[in-house]
């Protein structure tokens, strides 16, 4: 599970342009829930991801990871237990590898880097058979380095990656909003079968409320560092994209927009 | 008159052209220790470090008291790797740990070096020449001197490449390499990227410091300006050795470094040739860089246009 509790975080402290993005911010999320999170910009999305991986640090409150408190634990070793996958699609692969070299170092996570050779001829069957299940035709293009693939092509192999061990979290940031239509339902399609066979607990920002509504058995709409609407289970079900929609009009109408 | 009595005429003898081949290899030789080095921080960490300037020197110093005190002449390229590696973790501390920028994290480690070779070797020339060296191990006794000099770098410099070839293709090699790569990527991977950087300096620095320390069995001394431009002269031989790479296919980024090491000091030897002094040298390998780079600048502007 993860919890964030009373968790306040500004930006430019003591300068004239301070933004208060979380002031004593509380979030619960519990094991095997797949969370989807919506919200305008500056709404606190990412900042709370961010919170949650620990690329930023939080001025007060305490952040728990599976009953543990992690406000101090530097981010990569919160990445024992987590994997990320980023808006942009070049975060999550080394471009100069290749894609097996890539698919090999993801595997070693959470193992020692030492003096061995890192590829492992007899892995790569396997490594082929899963760049397989993805039907982008990339075990064919195995030898190539990632910087020359596609958007698309980079993301299915982060998402590959970053769930390739055994991790508890799965932390996706916008991960759709850089790719094409076509190429967002695959990589979307692919991350709720992900999800769903190893049980993992997710959280997804997008932006895209039919994703919003369609995956995940948990909805959050965030607005000025507030969760100002929270489904679950069975009334999650019952949403409508029009609904979340509706909310946000509202929402954003008040604002002035 | 013949080719080469023609030749003898007007320009050089063939004794010296292979004198001078023998001395561009030989300086080609010994800077490509270097450089392999330099191509660790410059093109895999993405690091312009200053440190190099005065880790050559380091393994220089070093290796002049050790030959004085009749330590085997082999183990003194050794002490100097770990010397540099040591050189090498402390401008990755300063840089990773304390936040300081890269460039400054190592114009601070070069300069106060610069005081600690002076205290090693003593003075800021020691000579060494009456020592016995590695070019004077009792192998491939039947070359000549030069030659032997030549075969004992070339195995040198094949032992250090085969050695770094290894390494980047192990675990940890990978690592260093994401890490100037895709930074996200090592940390996504639960690993600390400033610990990886370190490492890499480490061992850039080891390299460096042996190539001088191989500098001063060849030469018989040590100097302490020696190391001034080690920097800019592996750094073009990383440039060159990579614009070979992307050339040629076949070969590797660490070969490809060695030859264009060897092919920076001919471009050297033919600037010396044309009548330019040994004291223009620095002015030499600075304006050969800047030439190199302006040239990759431009071929890229072209590409975009």
């Amino acid at each position: 599970m993860i919890e964030l509790r009373n968790v306040s975080k500004y930006y430019n402290t003591g300068s004239v342009t301070e933004t208060c993005v979380f002031n004593k911010f509380n979030l619960n999320i519990d094991k095997n829930e797949f969370v989807s999170v919506v919200g305008s910009n500056g709404s606190g999305k990412t900042t709370m991801l961010n919170i949650i991986c620990g690329s930023i640090k939080v001025d007060r409150g305490d952040v728990f990871l599976d009953n543990k408190n992690i406000t101090n634990v530097p981010e990569y070793k919160r990445m024992v237990k987590i994997g990320r996958v980023f808006q942009n699609p070049a975060f999550g692969t080394c471009p100069s590898l290749n894609i097996i070299e890539n698919m090999a170092l993801a595997e070693n996570k959470n193992k020692s880097f030492d003096l061995k050779p890192l590829v492992d001829k007899n892995r790569v069957e396997k490594y082929k058979t899963m760049l397989k299940s993805l039907n982008l035709g990339l075990e064919d293009k195995c030898d190539i380095n990632v910087g020359a693939l596609s958007g698309g092509q980079r993301q299915a192999i982060a998402l590959l990656m970053s769930t390739m061990i055994d991790i508890k979290f799965l932390i996706l940031d916008e991960h759709t909003a850089a790719l094409d239509p076509k190429t967002a339902d695959v990589i979307m399609e692919l991350t709720d079968k992900i999800v769903k066979e190893k049980n993992l607990t997710a959280i997804m920002v997008t932006h895209n409320l039919r994703y919003a509504v369609e995956y995940g058995n948990r909805l959050l709409m965030m607005h000025d560092g507030q969760i100002v609407i929270d489904v679950k289970n069975e009334e999650k079900k019952n949403l409508k994209v029009e609904d979340v929609l509706d909310k946000f009009t509202t929402i954003s109408i008040e604002c002035g927009n | 008159m013949d080719a080469i009595e023609l030749l003898k005429f007007y320009f050089i003898t063939p004794q010296e052209i292979i004198g001078i081949l023998t001395g561009v290899l030989r300086e080609g030789l010994m800077y490509s220790v270097a450089s392999l080095g330099v191509y660790i921080t410059y093109k895999i960490l993405d690091f312009p470090d200053m440190t190099v300037d005065s880790s050559f020197p380091l393994g220089m110093s070093i290796t002049a008291i050790l030959l004085i005190l009749d330590v085997p002449p082999i183990l003194t390229l050794c002490i100097s790797f770990i010397a540099g590696a040591l050189v090498g973790v402390i401008t990755g501390i300063i840089h990773v740990k304390f936040g300081v920028r890269d460039l400054l994290s190592g114009i601070i480690v070069m300069t106060a070096l610069y005081s600690i070779n002076l205290r090693i070797a003593g003075r800021s020339n020691l000579p060494v020449f009456k020592k016995p060296t590695i070019f004077h191990l009792e192998y491939f006794n039947f070359l000549d001197r030069s030659m032997k000099t030549i075969l004992i770098l070339l195995v040198i410099v094949a032992i250090c490449k085969i050695l770094l070839d290894y390494y980047l293709k192990t675990k940890n090699g990978y690592l260093l390499r994401s890490v100037g790569d895709n930074e996200k990527l090592v940390t996504a991977l639960a690993k600390d990227k400033g610990n990886v950087k370190i490492i890499g300096l480490a061992i850039a620095n080891g390299f460096v410091a042996f190539a001088g320390s191989i500098f001063t069995h060849d030469r018989g001394f040590f100097e302490i300006s020696a190391g001034t431009g080690t920097l800019v002269i592996a750094v073009s031989n990383v440039i060159i050795g990579m614009q070979i790479a992307k050339r040629i296919k076949c070969i590797s980024d660490t070969t490809a470094v060695i030859i264009g090491s060897i092919l920076y000091r001919a471009c050297i030897s033919i600037a010396l040739s044309w009548g330019l002094e040994p004291r223009d040298l620095k002015l030499i390998t600075a304006s050969l860089l800047l030439i190199i780079l302006v040239m990759n600048s431009i071929k890229r502007k072209n590409k975009v246009a």
